[in-house]
This record gives C-alpha cells, structure tokens and sequence, in this order.
C-alpha cells in the first residue's frame, strides 16, 4: 500500500508541530535526556552479549577444527624445513656456488659433517626422503653414506671421500637440488602437484608424459563431478517437482525415501552398489537371466569410472533434491495456471514461468552437489577402481601412505583453489544471494 | 446499470444491441462436480450469461462457487453436464486454447519478469510482432493508471497496483471472458472499494463479460449486474443485486445478503391469492407477511425483515403489523444509529436510523413501538 502514497515522510505527520521540525536538527534524546543512540545502544548491548555467548561454543570449535587446520595444510604446502636444518652447514657453504661442475671443496666438507652428525643423531632420514621427492636415489645415497660417514673421521679430502662412497657425489644434479632446496620455503610441491619439475639447469618444465599424473586426475575429478552433478540434477528435478506437487499424504510418503539413505550409512550404500553392480552382481546376473546379455559377455559397471557416477549421483542425489523441493515449495500452481490461462501450453508455461523460478535451487543443488563431489573421497575409493579414482583419493594416498604431506598439502590447496574460484565464478553467474538452501 | 425492476431474473440486462438471443455466451448446463466420488461439490449448477454481462458467484467459502469458475477455466472437469463458450461445448477443451482472461486471487503475477513483461505474456504466447505486443501493453497498463511502472517488478508493488497489474494481464489479449477469482481479497477495505469501482468501470468501457467470484456480499452488490448466490453446491437465488436484497428467495438469501432480522413461527393463516399469510411466532404474537416460499397453514416459516424497513412509533393503525419493544442497545455509527429491541421475544432486533437532525436517538431501557408494512416482512422457508 505504501507505494500508492509513497509512505508519508516524518514531516508530514499531523501531530508535530512544523516549527518543531524546522527548529530540532539536534540529538534525540529520551524523556531523562540521554541522547537516544546511547540508550538504544545500552539497551540492546546485554542482547548482542547474549547472542555472543551462544555462537562461542561453535565459533571456538570452527577456529580449532577448521580454520587452523586450512591455514596448516596451506603452510605445509611450501614449508621446507628438512634441508635448511639438517644440512645447514652444507647450505651455508654452497651459498655461493655458480653452479659450474662440481661445488668446491668445502662443500664437500660441509656436507661431510652435516651427514654424520645427522646419522649421529639418527634425524638424517628425513633429508633423505625430502630429497628424493626431487630426485629419485637421492634417499640411497644419502643413507648410504651416512652409514659409511658415522664413525669416520673428517678425511683431507672430503670430495674424493665421498665420491668414493658413491659416484653420485661426482653427478652435480644432487647439488643443484640441495642448492635449490636450501631455502625454508619450496614450490616443488606445488610442481609435484601440477605434474611439473625444475630440470638441470632450474628451469621450470613439464614432467616426462609417462610420469604425469596429478592435472588428468584434476581434470577428471572435475569433469565427473559435473557429470554427476548433471545426472543428480535430471534425476532430482521431477522427483522434487512430485514432491511439492502432490497431495501432502503421498508427498510424505516420498519424501522419507528421499531421506531414506540419509538414515544409512555410506559405507553400506557403497558396497550395496558393489553388490548390485559387480559382473557377478544383481545386474549382470539379471540381464544374462533375461538373455540380454551373454553368460561371458558380463557388463564391467564397478571399479571403473561408471561404478563412481552411479555409486555418487545415488549418493548425492538428496542434496539435489532437497533444495530444489524447498525452491518449488514456494511456487504456487497458480502461476502455471495464469500462464495457461493465458494461452501458454504446458511446455511453454513450464519453461517461461516454472523452471526459470525453480533456478534458485537448481544454483543452490548444483553447486552443493558439486562441491561435495569434487571433495568426495569414499566412494571413488571403493567403486572407483584405477579410471573411477578422483584426485582426493592421491591425497589420501600421500597423507597416508607415502607420508609425502607437502604433496598432499599442496594438492589439496590446488583443489580448495578450485572450489573458491568456481563458487566465485557462480557466483558471479547466478548470484548467491539468489540461491535457497533451504 | 441500473440493475432491472422486473422479477424475471432470467432476463440478462445486458442484451446485444442488435437484439439477437446472445443470452448464452457462456452457459453451465447441468454442471455437477465431486472430487471423491463420494460428495457433490456443485449440484446441478445452470446459468447462461449474455455477452458482455457481470455476474458475481457468492456465497460462503465451501459453496462450490470457485470450484464452478475453475471448471470454466477449465482447470477442473465437470463430473457431469456441460460448459458452452458461445454455444460450443468446452470440457475437454485444454484452459490454453479457451481464451479466458483470469484474475487469482494472489493475483499469480511472475515474480521474475517485470511488469510489461508480464502484460506481454499473453501477447508473446500468440506470437505477436514486438511493436505491436509494446503499444497493448502501454495501453493496457494506462487503463490501471500504471502507466509508468512497466519496468518495475512485481514484488516493487503495493497489493492495489499488483492488483491492477494483475486485472490490466487479464484484459491486455482482448479475451471475451474475464474470470475473477476473490481478486480484492487481500486488499484493505479502502482500497477495495476504490478497485471495485475500477474494475466496474472497465467493464463498462470494454463491455467484456465477467464472471466474479467473492463472498463478500457488498463486493457484489456494488458490482454485479446479476449475482448467483452459492450454498451448499446449489444456486439459491440468481438474481440481479437490488431483487437479491429486496426480495430474497428463501431464508439462506436473506440472511448472507445484507443485514436482516428474523422472527420464527408458524403460518396460521394463508391467503396465497391475496399475497398475504398470518404467522405466529413463538411468543404467540400475530404477524401478517408476504407469503414467498410457504404454501399452506401449519408450515413453519422463518420471517426476514430488513433493519432499515423498520419504522419506529408510527402512527397506530397506520400499518399492519406494530408491536411494542424494548431498546436494548443503541450504537452510534456516525451516518445512522443502529438500535437493537427486545421486540416479541426476540432480543437480537436491529433497527437502524438514520442521523438526521430532527431524529432523537433513543436511549437504552426506553420502551418504544415498532412497525413494518406487510410486504417488507417475507415469510420464507424455515
């Protein structure tokens, strides 16, 4: 109604006098005469105090749980401390090296005795391993010599001294790397991470195509995801439409199964796809039954990237719907009945006038479903196989396997890199101010 | 319009100018509708409304009145019976193809397209060229006085101008039938009556017919050239508005339309030639009335009698029926007084008058006498 009238304006109010409205561009106040700000603000304090007091509890919990181990992962993703510590004399030493043959002589002496007190002090695995990220037999010659070097004393010529321990010594590409690595900070996981390495002279280049590994896996992670996504969205639309369409009985009814597998655990619903899809499963035994197919010529549908789609858009299917459902809830029928009334058939109507309001929760499902499955990591485990794999299972792999956390740092940032840049591409695209959750 | 003085009420006012029998530009015939199987929600529902014509279905919520204009619409289907557009049977025509103009009653305006854009949805559908779609829908919302906000979206709008919008979408195609479904629902009271007079003059400048669906009673009264009162899935009187208030058909009628004071009795009494009957209430008191739907002595008959055909202390003899009452309430209402007495038991008997300046409002406890002609008091069924 406001509109018609535009709302009348504080002046305009018949019971204030207008030489009150000329004369008064001064402070409110209240009957006692503190000005009005401060009392309101008085008042309203012991509420904002109150309201922080409930958010505490979860806003710690956030803090400890989430924010700090983001910020972690995202320093563990270029810390270097092995060589800088451990060989720290040997870092010192080659400082000033052009990089030219072999070092010098004191390098050589240097890394003598940073080895041996580093088998001393039994830490000298460590530098072992963090070079042989970079250069593979890097941790052999290293724990080689530092057997050999324990108990030996600094001989006169440390070069010719370990050189004989191994002949590596005599190759400069294990210098290069101590010398590149000497620094507390390295982007050699994030190299590693995007299937890149420094060569011989330090330059940044593509590792050999055999040993590429980490950008398909990104690319597929992100291709199926979409797909997946894609599947939830054509599979969920209808079932979300029934939902908010039908008589609240029968809704109801549907509306448990939507949430049926929520009561299930994952685990369960994975191995259950295993059972039903396995080329002795269900299906395969179903089909050869009926003589679709022959008894030899069983559907390969798990352990591969078929096994992840089905297994995932199952999986995720709910968190398509829901938001959906909570979107074409709020759309009366009267809006396809004006559209029809009008002259639109049902297709016409549905598109001009249903679906582009059901677009909120195709934005909010989308990416909700999206993000959960670029980051899912169970299933593509169990049904994925060697082709179904998604790029969480490598960090899973490098956390808990070959303990090469800087990797699985640094993958694992690339993906969150992803998330962030998509949501705000989305963002940008459909708004998210314009998308229901719920 | 003034609305016609005959009794016929199957006589449409609005008869085509060339006197041709266009009486049935849209007609129910025999229209029933249940949604279970089990109740009838419209029983045998037949009208025939003339071109050009408005006519309001009224009655309480339940009444089967929206289900009727949904099934003209044709988003439901009649259990039994026809719906003819201009003589054509339209059941299982599909509501896009009926060419109706339909106004909700949440007015059902698209929240993601502007308003022009929502005026030229009708137009767009029926493909026609963009120049042309622009100038109908400037026109249309220069009808509603909303000339300028064609860029604004619908949630930018107060109730009233959605509803304009609303009313201008429903007209902008030129349909030949309008349907409105308890469009002034949701309004103030203020602004409602303003839009009934809106919607009453466009429909007197664009001749459209008009099928208003409401219950609220003044809505229609103010509106319609003929109003199917609704109750129970049946038609109880179809008339036009000054018949529907003088001379309700039965007790259901008299008592939804308008204010009414009722006394219960038997009829003692029947002169049918005549026009007149004699019933006595309940307290035992006599009172003569015109005889609408009872027929013969013993019959139990409900009498309605209008507040403001009441005349207070009239001159003795000078009407047939006066009897002495009780004031038990005056309430000033600013143009009228509204009375209510204690008269032959019962205590719920309105009078209004109006406050004129030679009129002394009574006071409460004050006996006074009451009186009323014979054919302002109609015996109706029980």
């Amino acid at each position: 109604m406001s509109t018609i009238s535009s709302g009348p304006r504080p002046a305009d109010y018949p019971n204030r006098r207008p030489e009150e409205a000329v004369a008064e561009p001064t402070v409110m106040t209240t009957a006692d005469g503190t000005p009005l700000k401060v009392s309101l603000s008085r008042k309203l304090r012991r509420s904002k105090i109150k309201a922080m007091l409930l958010v505490a509890p979860l806003f710690v919990f956030l803090v400890v749980s989430f924010v700090m181990p983001i910020f972690d992962m995202l320093s563990r993703s270029v810390d270097n401390p092995e060589v800088p510590t451990e060989l720290s004399r040997t870092v010192a030493a080659i400082e000033g090296w052009d990089g030219e043959g072999l070092p010098p002589e004191t390098v050589f002496a240097a890394a003598f005795q940073d080895i041996k007190e580093g088998a001393q002090n039994r830490s000298i695995g460590r530098v072992a391993t963090r070079l042989n990220y970079e250069e593979s037999g890097a941790r052999s010659l290293i724990m080689k010599t530092a057997r050999n070097v324990r108990n030996a004393e600094m001989p006169a010529n440390a070069k010719a001294f370990l050189i004989d321990i191994d002949e590596d010594w005599g190759d400069p590409a294990i210098w290069h790397v101590i010398q590149r690595e000497s620094d507390p900070y390295t982007l050699s996981y994030y190299l590693a991470a995007l299937d890149m390495e420094y060569n011989a002279q330090g330059e940044i280049v593509e590792k050999p195509e055999y040993m590429q590994l980490y950008v398909d896996l990104f690319i597929r992670t992100l291709w199926m995801s979409l797909l997946i996504t894609f599947l939830t969205l054509l599979l969920g639309y209808p079932v979300a439409y029934l939902l908010a369409n039908l008589p609240m009985r029968i809704s109801n009814l549907l509306m448990i199964m939507v949430l049926l597998p929520f009561w299930t655990s994952l685990l369960v619903r994975t191995t259950t796809w295993i059972a039903i899809l396995q080329s002795q499963g269900v299906l395969n035994d179903m089909m050869v039954a009926v003589g679709l197919i022959s008894d030899d010529g069983r559907l390969q549908m798990i352990h591969n990237q078929t096994g992840t789609i089905i297994a995932m858009t199952h999986i995720l299917l709910p968190f398509m719907i829901l938001p959906l459902y909570s979107v074409m809830k709020t759309i009366p029928p009267s809006y396809l009945r004006a559209a029809r009334s009008m002259g639109a058939s049902q297709l016409y109507a549905f598109r001009r006038v249903y679906f582009p309001q059901t677009l909120a929760g195709i934005g909010a499902g989308g990416i909700l479903v999206f993000i959960l499955s670029i980051g899912y990591y169970i299933t593509p485990a169990l049904v994925g196989g060697q082709s179904g794999r998604f790029i969480t299972n490598f960090i899973a792999y490098h956390m808990q396997s070959s303990l090469n956390w800087g990797l699985a740092a640094a993958i694992a940032s690339i993906l969150l890199a992803a998330v962030v840049i998509l949501y705000l591409l989305y963002n940008r695209l459909v708004g998210v101010d314009n998308m229901k959750l719920g | 319009m003034p609305p016609s003085e005959q009794t016929d009420v199957l006589e449409p006012p609005h008869a085509g100018a060339d006197g041709s029998t266009d009486a049935a530009f849209v007609s129910f015939r025999d229209v029933q509708k249940s949604y279970d199987g089990e109740t009838l929600v419209v029983k045998g529902f037949n009208l025939d409304i003339a071109k050009g014509e408005f006519i309001t279905l009224l009655g309480p919520s339940g009444s089967g009145k929206t289900t009727c204009l949904m099934m003209t619409a044709g988003f439901e289907v009649p259990t039994h019976g026809d719906i003819l557009l201009k003589g054509t049977p339209i059941n299982s025509m599909p509501p896009h193809k009926r060419g109706l103009g339909i106004v909700f009653q949440n007015y059902a305006l698209f929240p993601h397209m502007t308003v022009a854009e929502n005026l030229a949805f009708p137009l767009e559908v029926r493909s026609l060229p963009k120049a042309e779609r622009a100038a109908k829908v400037q026109r249309a919302l220069e009808m509603v006085r909303l000339g300028s906000f064609g860029d604004r979206r619908p949630a930018q709008l107060s109730g009233g101008q959605q509803q304009r919008v609303a009313l201008a979408r429903a007209l902008v195609f030129e349909p030949d039938v309008v349907l409105m479904d308890e469009p002034l629902g949701a309004l103030d009271k203020n602004l409602r009556e303003e839009m009934q007079f809106e919607i009453k003059h466009i429909h007197e400048n664009l001749g459209v017919t008009m099928i208003y669906v409401t219950h609220d009673q003044s809505e229609a009264l103010t509106m319609s050239d003929r109003i199917a009162v609704f109750n129970d899935g049946v038609v109880q009187q179809l008339a036009t508005p000054q018949e529907l208030y003088e001379r309700p058909a039965n007790a259901f009628v008299a008592r939804f339309i308008g204010e009414n004071n009722t006394l219960v009795g038997d009829v003692v009494e029947m002169d049918g030639a005549a026009g007149k009957c004699v019933v006595r209430v309940d307290g035992g008191a006599e009172i003569k009335a015109l005889p609408v739907n009872v027929s013969k002595t013993g019959e139990r008959s409900t009498l309605s009698l209008r507040p403001e055909r009441v005349v207070i202390d009239p001159e003795p003899g000078s009407l047939p029926n006066i009897f002495e009452a009780d004031v038990e309430e005056v309430i000033y209402l600013g143009d009228h007084h509204r009375t209510r007495v204690n008269v032959l038991g019962n205590r719920e008997f309105v009078i209004k008058t109006p406050n004129a300046a030679n009129v002394r409002p009574h006071r409460q406890g004050e006996r006074i006498t009451v009186g009323w002609a014979l054919e302002d008091c109609r015996a109706l069924d029980a």
